[in-house]
């Protein structure tokens, strides 16, 4: 209950508190997002050169932890998975299967040339990219992408993740 | 040894075997014919001079246009006499196959086995010859030089068309 007199005060958009009422009102849609993008927890899963640049990322200099991305290996466990170099077809069943294995919501970052396009291997052995089995969100360019480019990624995926609607319904 | 004198010594041994005989920057590189391979692999592998105890590698190669077309290049080396020969084994393009040299050294199990995937070249009496790099149901053999660098154009490979089939159903349960 709110007691007559006192105002709300919005310190962020929709997202109002109860001055000295020690509570937060907003809706679920901005509670269950800011959470989800607080700690995308990535796949452990590299498959070429790109993955030694993801490792990079992971470790303390560049320090992904401070964005509550820490890697898992298990892929019950993630929500996103970072192809991270080039995909073979015979690689590509494997990563679909981990993919399938992760929890929704999950997402999936193309890291590198090689993820996104193929890259310069336009052979018969190499996926040209991999949106071709798998529903990409966020394409990080570069080869390899700079420690910091796979933390724009991350960022971008964070904002995909704070625009989505209703998605901890089951009805949705 | 040098190289020249064991080819004198397979010369005295196997003349009828030995096709052609070629020297370049020291090496020496000797071609015969595939059907007694495995009775030179396993002389040059037991003489205790020659003693080529060592298969540095093993590998297909393709010549299109020649009278054989494919070849197995036997890269030998002795670790005790320190010296090293290159034996090629010719193969035609109507029936490629050679004997397996698994039984004399056992490292060029894996080796024939990346010949046999890349070129097609089967090896009688290997153990185990399966494909190595490419998946087990592909089709085709990429290192032939007719192998398109992009594959066949017509058929995908049938592992990833299946892959395909399932993104296509990817976005129907996300509703935005």
């Amino acid at each position: 209950m709110i007691l007559p007199g006192t105002e709300l005060v919005e310190v962020a958009e929709g997202t109002k508190i109860v001055p000295g009422g020690n509570t937060i009102i907003t809706t679920v849609d901005k509670l269950v997002n800011w959470s989800r993008k607080s700690s995308i927890w990535p796949m452990t899963f590299g498959l070429a050169c790109c993955a030694i640049e993801m490792m990079a990322c992971g470790s303390s200099h560049y320090d992904f932890d401070r964005f509550g991305v820490v890697f898992r290996a298990s892929p019950r466990q993630a929500d996103v998975i970072i192809l991270a170099g080039t995909i073979t077809k015979k690689m590509a069943p494997v990563i679909r299967r981990v993919y399938d294995q992760m929890p929704e919501p999950r997402y999936v970052i193309a890291m590198g040339s090689c993820a996104c396009s193929g890259g310069i291997f336009n052979t018969y052995a190499v996926v040209q990219g991999g949106d071709t089995f798998l529903p990409v969100d966020v394409y990080v360019p570069g080869c390899p992408p700079r420690p910091e480019a796979l933390f724009q990624g991350i960022m971008k995926l964070q904002e995909k993740i704070e625009k989505e609607y209703f998605r901890w319904s089951p009805w949705r | 040894m040098e190289p020249l004198e064991i080819v004198n010594r397979l010369k005295n041994k196997y003349l009828n075997e030995i096709a052609d005989i070629s020297e370049f920057r020291d090496q020496v590189f000797v071609s015969v014919n595939r059907d007694r391979i495995r009775d030179i692999c396993r002389y040059l592998h037991n003489d205790p001079d020659i003693y080529m105890d060592y298969l540095v590698d093993l590998c297909g190669v393709d010549y299109p246009g020649r009278q054989y077309r494919y070849e197995v290049v036997y890269n030998l080396y002795s670790v005790k006499h320190n010296h090293r020969l290159m034996l090629k084994a010719l193969i035609p393009a109507d029936n490629p196959s050679v004997d397996s040299v698994v039984p004399i050294w056992a490292g060029a199990n894996w080796h024939e086995r990346e010949a046999c995937d890349m070129y097609g070249i089967v090896f009688n009496g290997h153990p185990d010859l399966r494909r190595i790099l490419m998946p087990e149901d592909w089709e085709g053999y990429p290192l032939r030089k007719d192998y398109p660098l992009k594959g066949p154009e017509d058929t995908e490979y049938k592992g990833f068309e299946e892959l395909k089939d399932l993104h296509s159903h990817d976005s129907e349960w996300n509703i935005r």
